[in-house]
């Protein structure tokens, strides 16, 4: 990747395990700051786990992780997870309504969301305004994850952190969601980190690109790499993805 | 009663024996254990019982407490052993219930300060307490293992371990108390308590039995709810770091 880019996030020499087995080895690299990267690879790559160590929610055996270059053991770990927001792959609502889980975030803080605000959030991912006070276990798939990317945007992340949502919709939805990014992107300079497993749609969205494989970066940079991989084993899960 | 009439009673041991045998039902081995142990382990306590109420001394009286609070905790801590300190946890707690529930009896005179009524109550409320522990720590380690993604939603949007804890900390606290609760609205109604049962075959009025019954009841309520809410709030913070996060891996 070129110098000038100002890193969002910036991995050195991270290794992580749980349970005797090495999720993440020897992970080196950035995040461009204001853009938008897809992660790609395999499953059980280890790109879930990366997300969790951006945002605190695990902590490396080794090695360091810098947030707007600031290492990450000084930030609260509270105040860390409002800048670097995640929406998590299975897109978990509480007991309650539409309306209980967006307002979650500011209830935490001691806060409460205002309606208005509450439909402003609706209306930027895309949601009909009748189901705020719809019960959220009961929305689609599609819903709950545009539920949820709304939510984690109640905190005003300057870092976004997308795992897989759209491997369980439809193409319409999936199509939505891409919008929704790249607006969230362009609106608010949000740095967007998305972990998605379409390379079409990678290629779509994305700016740069990391392709993960057994925990290891086997290649990053400009997203254009997936079209022409150099690397052999990229070549080969680009070829899979296709097939 | 002689011991005489009491190996009479033993008809009622070799009835499902005979029984298992005759249904190759194989709990002969396990049935025989348990009437062993149990004549064993009540003659001894007999014994001790007897010896301490003579002597009235209350360095006996504490010793026996020690005694019952030390088998209660090795007894719970098997259901806990994923909660790092469980030990100490489930000893405050029973220290707690039994200072608190005794204090009160005593210093409003509802009971006298003797070892015939120390003793047999905090047998009541630490047994109670005890199987409320167990019943709270299966609960919750389940609780928390069903409702992860839940508990890390919530940290992951900034909120604290408490906060992200506190639905299934509730939950466990309620599942674990409503038995309690249950078990009384009906009491009386099929099954005569074994507090009133037995002071009304030692010759007690059934009033006077039933008086003392309410007062085991009164303390068992508060014996459960205080037991799992204490334990509750000691036990939670294991489950998470200083880095707030939680300790149990989520699958990648």
């Amino acid at each position: 990747m070129p110098d000038e880019i100002i890193p969002a996030i910036r991995f050195r020499g991270v290794n992580y395990s749980a349970a005797g087995v090495q999720i993440l080895k020897n992970i080196t690299g950035i995040f461009p700051k204001g853009k938008i990267t897809a992660l790609v690879g395999p499953s059980g790559a280890g790109k879930s786990t990366l997300f969790r160590l951006c945002n605190g929610l695990k902590s490396p055996d080794s090695g360091e992780i810098y947030i707007d270059e600031k290492i990450i053991t000084d930030y609260d770990p509270a105040a860390l997870r409002r800048k670097v927001g995640i929406a998590l792959q299975n897109a978990p609502m509480v007991d309650g309504t539409v309306m209980d889980n967006l307002g979650l975030p500011k209830k935490l803080k001691g806060e409460r969301l205002s309606e208005r605000e509450a439909f402003q959030l609706l209306s930027l991912v895309g949601l009909e305004e009748r189901f705020l006070y719809h019960p959220a276990k009961e929305l689609s798939g599609g819903q709950r994850q545009k539920v949820s990317i709304a939510r984690t945007l109640v905190n005003r992340p300057e870092i976004l952190l997308l795992d897989e949502i759209t491997s369980s919709l439809d193409q319409v939805s999936a199509h939505e969601i891409e919008e929704l990014i790249l607006r969230i992107n362009g609106e608010f300079g949000t740095t967007i980190l998305w972990i998605t497993h379409q390379l079409e749609q990678a290629i779509r969205v994305g700016h740069y690109t990391w392709v993960m494989m057994d925990g290891e970066i086997v290649a990053c940079g400009e997203i254009s790499l997936l079209r022409s991989p150099a690397d052999e084993r990229v070549k080969r899960f680009v070829k899979g993805e296709e097939d | 009663m002689t011991y005489l009439t009491l190996s009479l009673a033993l008809i009622f041991v070799l009835i499902p024996l005979v029984l298992s045998k005759t249904f190759r039902l194989d709990l002969e081995k396990d049935m025989v254990i348990a009437v062993v142990r149990s004549i064993i382990q009540l003659l001894l306590v007999g014994y001790i019982l007897q010896f301490v109420f003579d002597a009235e001394h209350f360095l006996y009286i504490l010793l026996m407490l020690t005694l019952m609070i030390a088998a209660a905790v090795q007894n719970a801590r098997k259901k806990g052993a994923s909660i790092r300190g469980i030990g100490w946890k489930l000893t405050v707690t029973f220290v707690f219930i039994e200072v608190l529930t005794q204090g009160i009896l005593i210093g409003f005179r509802i009971t006298p300060a003797s070892a015939q009524y120390i003793i047999p109550i905090s047998g009541m409320v630490i047994g109670n307490s005890m199987v409320l522990a167990i019943l709270f720590l299966n609960r919750f380690t389940a609780e928390v293992k069903g409702r992860q993604e839940e508990t890390e939603l919530i940290l992951s949007l900034g909120g604290t371990p408490k906060q992200a804890i506190h639905q299934p900390l509730i939950a466990s606290i309620k599942a674990s108390t409503i038995p309690t609760i249950e078990s009384q609205k009906t009491i009386g109604l099929v099954q005569l308590p074994g507090t009133m049962s037995g002071q009304i075959i030692a010759g007690a009025s059934p009033v006077q039995a039933v008086q003392f019954q309410l007062l085991i009841l009164f303390l068992l309520l508060t014996t459960a709810v205080i037991t799992s809410l204490l334990l509750g709030y000691l036990s939670y913070p294991a489950l998470f770091n200083e880095r707030m996060q939680l300790l149990q891996e989520p699958s990648d």
